[in-house]
């Protein structure tokens, strides 16, 4: 068997990432560097209006061959994500709206020109004849009786509710019992690239080659093959280099199908390059979340129980694959985070309002379940006079109950919980901040310490999948390794990376195994004609589903290499062994070089039993369970809170992460960074704001607001190792933590500096106009005039 | 988010440029450093016919010094004022504003001239231009004309810009040796337009005391006698009266309290400020 000696290019090893020699020469490719022969260029007509009915679209007659409209998509079916939950109410998302409209920025026209602009003068010209309906835009309004309905059929708002009750009745009478109404607003993902598709009918490959940023080529296959009544074979599917995802690049848009239609009969490549407005107002929103929630504790704070009901904007449609309702139903799964309580009860409701679509973003529905519970957990601290950490200690699961099935029947695999937070309250000094906070500070400023800590369920699979029902349902992670003839090593796979560094961390478990350079190990990713299925990149599952897979194939390459090692060096199979790229036996040793040559290249020199399969393997893999891998992290934040201006500083901040073996520490530093600073954007910036009319308020980055690298503070970031026992190497998924803690331990922050004002903070962002309402209408001060203000600063003086 | 088709020009000097802007048969657009006007060609909410871009005309480039002011071009840019190739009469106020405005990109376009047409209450140059007591001097068909700056701004993107003018320079007052000045800009991210402004010019020999309120919704509100913000003592930020200052934002249009406590805020921050100077 296999056996390795250290290289410094293996599991473990912080390598270079292989891929940023041509994205930081600025020589990747991304869908919109891509240039075809007669290309053209796509602008949509989109609704401008929340809610209508459609009464008709006027195309100027000699327009009709570059307009496309509703009627024109004959036999092509709607966008359908059916989940299987009881209960769940289907919607379909048209390609081009015909009866009704239910969001601004709904596909009603697609307009071809030479270039963009051209495209943009021809939408300009279709004239569209609207009856405007009341809009729905607010979540909790559209769940009463009366609300316009968006789906008539349905007879309410509702995709899906959901009910569980664990035992609830036994903790009522507990004596302490603190409730509180918490919400995330919506946000738009954002990625640098915004989406894009090129298409054409290959006619050589009898194919419609799309080529699009995607995270799950395969799945978008599936999709757009179903919506357009084509075999999977007839539908090409690349993702060349992705901007970052963040989940909106796994999803089909309308967008997609609407070009794909067109390009089987135009003769001539299409392409569409989504716009910053498109995105923002059309596309890309994520994460709106409310909470009616209720921690129920003795007086010593033990958590007896949590009361939660729990509402999500899904927008007007059910989006594909992963449906309206993924956030909601995960909401009820997995509100108990890390924390070990008898009594439970959840109601979920997945609503639809007359926005886009809620997509699944970096963190998906933990980002507000973490805001929500931590939040709790702080206002029991401050009811029962502990600090909020000593109340998290005697609720969090202990090591020693690993593995641990929770409430809601998650099976925690491994690690130590209170230790990462006892690590991150050492790190970030709490008996320092408390003494600080005793004194004044200079320029009037308040602070505040608060932290949170939460567990990133990665990498679930069948088991977890199967219920849901949705289109998608991932099983066995498929690799192919296949040595090339001068010893080289090509590695395929379905997932694909927008941003995960899989060109250089899935070759290094390769390496690992095989001890082939990592420079002569190439990565075949993002395309459906080159790669295995694979319901692809999402869920944290990458570096456990596919460098599962990868390890896998690698030891059967290992295997092989072997086989044929032994007959080269005349010993049995049981007297060779793999070590650093060589096959050694009793009597010498022979490269892989030497292996590979031989097996393409000098075939005569095999004998006649050799195995059939050579140097290339196509393998599944999927780990020993498929619950889920549980990465953690304890976050603490120090800040500062300008009680006039309302303006919050983040002075310190503190992660000690637990992800099992990290493949490659630096890239896992690196995910972790970027998902901090989403989850500052949620924590303290981004929001997506609409008016009674369901018209979006931001448009621009002038008025969506983004942090930018001068408000995200250099995190100190700690490792701990507790090895994942079900996944290869011990890894577990670490891809969307950091993006869910920063909301809850900001927000924890906050409610700290601000508790001489008996006030807390409970909505995202923490703007300073939220500050200071909250100030101003904090029971403990009469006085609010700007005289109020002064005397306050005469308090520090 | 594509421009309409417009036609494009670059004419050498202010007579060239008047001529095309003459024109009125179309829509005619001027274009200093596109960095306002470009999203908004984009997204369509101006469509010209033509664009005339102003940036080739030397004139519009010159900085002129004299003994008690300095007159800027339009076309000097918020990095010629941050890197100091523009001289700097008002102790350091100009520059240091010019480093806060949006990023450096857009400060190597952005034009002094542009950012005052545009009239974005939130414009950092407007309010610190009108803390100084700076003109703007525009030439049309009718010839030259100067105003004060709080003048020019008639409201939210709106300038006093006659049909046919253009703005050619703005002057700006030397301050004495012992003029102090505060200016204090509240956003929530670097290069973010601002919420809030205070600005304030303490400039005794002169006999100057002006305080301005920026980035409220619509003009700059200027306090022209800013001495009695003061109150009675000479040490600038003992005295400062909130109460008065609220009741004079109240006065300037703005009803929202939390808009006047933020603006308060900032002017008093920006009056301390000069007290420390
Ligand atoms: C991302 C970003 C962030 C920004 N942040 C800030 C900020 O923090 N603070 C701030 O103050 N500004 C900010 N700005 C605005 C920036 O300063 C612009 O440069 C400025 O507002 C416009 O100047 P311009 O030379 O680019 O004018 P242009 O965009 O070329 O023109 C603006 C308008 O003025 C007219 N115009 C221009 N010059 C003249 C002239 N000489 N005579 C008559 N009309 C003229 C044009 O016709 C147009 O209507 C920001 C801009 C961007 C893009």
């Amino acid at each position: 068997m296999a056996a390795q000696v250290s290289s410094g290019q293996g599991v473990g090893a912080s390598l270079q990432r292989k891929e940023d020699d041509r994205l930081l020469r600025g020589r990747g490719q991304f869908v919109a560097d891509i240039r075809l022969a007669g290309m053209k260029d796509v602008a949509f007509v989109r609704s401008p209006i929340a809610h209508g009915r459609v009464r008709g679209v006027h195309v100027p007659e000699e327009l009709r061959d570059r307009v496309v409209v509703a009627a024109d998509l004959e036999g092509v079916k709607p966008i359908q994500a059916v989940s299987g939950l009881q209960g769940f109410k289907p919607s379909d998302q048209p390609i081009l709206a015909y009866e009704k409209v239910r969001q601004v920025g709904e596909l009603i026209a697609m307009c071809i020109a030479d270039t963009r602009a051209h495209a943009e003068d021809l939408a300009a010209l279709v004239e569209l004849d609207l009856e405007e309906l009341p809009a729905v835009h607010d979540m909790l309004a559209a769940r009463q009786p009366g609300a316009p309905l968006l789906h008539e059929q349905w007879g309410d708002n509702i995709f899906l509710e959901t009910f569980v009750d664990v035992n609830m009745e036994a903790a009522l009478d507990a004596p302490i019992k603190v409730t509180r109404e918490i919400s995330t607003a919506r946000q738009s993902m954002a990625p640098m690239e915004g989406r894009g598709t090129v298409a054409y009918w290959d006619n050589r490959m009898g194919q419609l080659v799309l080529y699009t940023g995607c995270q799950m080529p395969h799945i978008v296959r599936t999709g757009l093959a179903e919506c357009l009544g084509l075999d999977h074979h007839q539908v090409r599917i690349i993702s060349p280099d992705v901007g970052g995802g963040f989940g909106y690049k796994g999803i089909l848009l309308p967008e997609d199908v609407c070009l794909g239609w067109f390009a089987m009969r135009c003769g001539h490549p299409v392409r569409w390059i989504e716009d910053r407005r498109e995105h923002l107002t059309a596309g890309a929103n994520c994460r709106e979340h409310h909470y009616r929630i209720t921690g129920y504790a003795d007086r010593d704070g033990r958590l007896l129980g949590i009361d939660c009901e729990a509402t999500v904007d899904s927008g007007a449609y059910s989006s594909y694959p992963f449906s309206a309702c993924l956030e909601a139903a995960q909401v009820a799964s997995i509100l108990p985070g890390p924390y070990d309580f008898p009594s439970y009860r959840c109601r979920t409701w997945s609503v639809a309002t007359n926005k886009c679509p809620i997509l699944p973003y970096r963190g998906v529905a933990r980002t507000g379940v973490c805001y929500a519970m931590e939040l709790v957990i702080d206002a029991i601290a401050r009811e029962v006079g502990m600090e909020p950490h000593e109340v998290r200690l005697k609720n969090l699961v202990r090591p020693e109950q690993m593995p641990f099935d929770n409430i809601t029947r998650k099976h925690f695999d491994s690690g130590d919980y209170p230790e990462a937070l006892r690590r991150a309250i050492a790190a970030i000094d709490v008996p320092a901040i408390r003494a600080r906070q005793a004194r004044p500070e200079p320029d009037g400023r308040l602070i505040g310490v608060g932290h949170a800590i939460y567990c990133e369920q990665g990498a679930h699979g069948t088991s977890v999948y199967a219920g849901w029902g949705i289109p998608m349902v991932p099983g066995h992670e498929q690799a192919t390794a296949r040595m090339t003839p001068d010893g080289g090593l090509e590695l395929r796979v379905g997932v694909h990376s927008h941003g995960q560094s899989m060109e250089t961390t899935l070759p290094q478990i390769a390496h690992e195994i095989l001890g082939i350079d990592v420079a002569k190990i190439k990565l075949v990713h993002g395309d459906t004609e080159y790669t295995p299925y694979s319901t692809g990149s999402w869920g944290s599952r990458c570096a456990v589903m596919a460098g599962g897979a990868v390890a896998t194939a690698s030891r059967e390459i290992a295997k092989l290499a072997e086989g044929i090692g032994a007959h080269l060096l005349q010993a049995k199979i049981d007297q060779v062994e793999l070590v650093g790229g060589a096959v050694v036996g009793p009597s010498g040793s022979v490269t892989l070089e030497e292996i590979a040559r031989t097996w393409y290249r000098r075939p005569q020199n095999l004998p006649d039993g050799v195995d059939p399969r050579g140097l290339e393997v196509t393998i599944g893999h999927k780990p020993v369970r498929d619950s889920g891998t549980f990465s953690y992290a304890a976050h603490a934040a120090v800040v500062a809170v300008d009680p006039e201006l309302g303006d919050i500083e983040i002075l310190d901040y503190v992660i000690v992460e637990d992800g099992g073996k990290l493949i490659n520490p630096m890239v896992v530093d690196g995910q972790i960074f970027g998902g901090l600073a989403q989850g500052i954007g949620t924590a303290l910036y981004e929001e997506m704001n609409f008016d009674a009319s369901g018209q979006p308020l931001a448009s621009t980055f002038a008025d969506y607001l983004l942090p930018g690298p001068t408000e995200i503070p250099a995190p100190r970031l700690e490792h701990m190792e507790t090895l994942a026992p079900y996944t290869e190497f011990g890894v577990k998924g670490i891809g969307e933590g950091g993006a869910i803690a920063p909301p809850a331990v900001i927000g924890n922050a906050v409610n700290d500096a601000l508790k001489r004002y008996g006030v807390e903070l409970l909505h995202t962002p923490m703007t300073p106009r939220r500050v200071l309402e909250a100030i101003r209408n904090a029971p403990v001060r009469e006085d609010r005039g700007p005289e109020a203000m002064e005397n306050m600063r005469g308090e520090f003086a | 988010m594509k421009p309409v088709n417009f036609d494009y020009v670059r004419p050498r000097d202010v007579e060239g440029a008047l001529r095309f802007i003459a024109n009125d048969e179309r829509a005619v657009k001027i274009m200093a450093g596109g960095q306002s006007l470009g999203p908004m060609l984009n997204m369509r909410l101006v469509q010209p016919d033509l664009i005339v871009d102003i940036t080739g005309i030397e004139e519009l480039r010159q900085v002129e010094e004299k003994n008690d002011t300095v007159v800027f071009g339009a076309c000097i840019t918020h990095a010629d004022i941050e890197d100091g190739r523009a001289p700097d009469v008002t102790r350091g106020a100009l520059r240091t504003v010019a480093r806060g405005i949006a990023y450096r990109a857009v400060r190597n376009r952005g034009t002094i001239g542009g950012s005052i047409t545009h009239a974005d209450p939130s414009a950092d140059w407007i309010s610190i231009l009108a803390a100084l007591g700076a003109t703007v001097t525009l030439r049309g068909p009718e010839g030259s004309r100067s105003i004060p700056i709080e003048n020019y701004i008639m409201g939210a993107l709106e300038a006093d810009l006659r049909p046919g003018e253009m703005l050619v320079s703005v002057t700006v007052p030397r301050l004495s040796a012992a003029a102090r000045w505060g200016y204090y800009k509240s956003c929530r991210k670097t290069g973010e337009f601002a919420h809030a402004i205070g600005a304030f010019l303490i400039d005794p020999e002169r006999d100057v005391c002006r305080a301005v309120f920026g980035a409220t919704e619509s003009r700059p509100i200027v306090v022209a006698d800013a001495r009695r913000l003061l109150g009675d003592s000479s040490a600038p930020s003992a005295g400062f009266d909130s109460r008065l200052a609220d009741e004079l934002v109240e006065a300037g249009g703005m009803a929202d309290p939390i808009d006047r406590q933020i603006h308060v805020a900032a002017l008093r921050r920006a009056v301390e400020q000069a007290g420390a100077a």
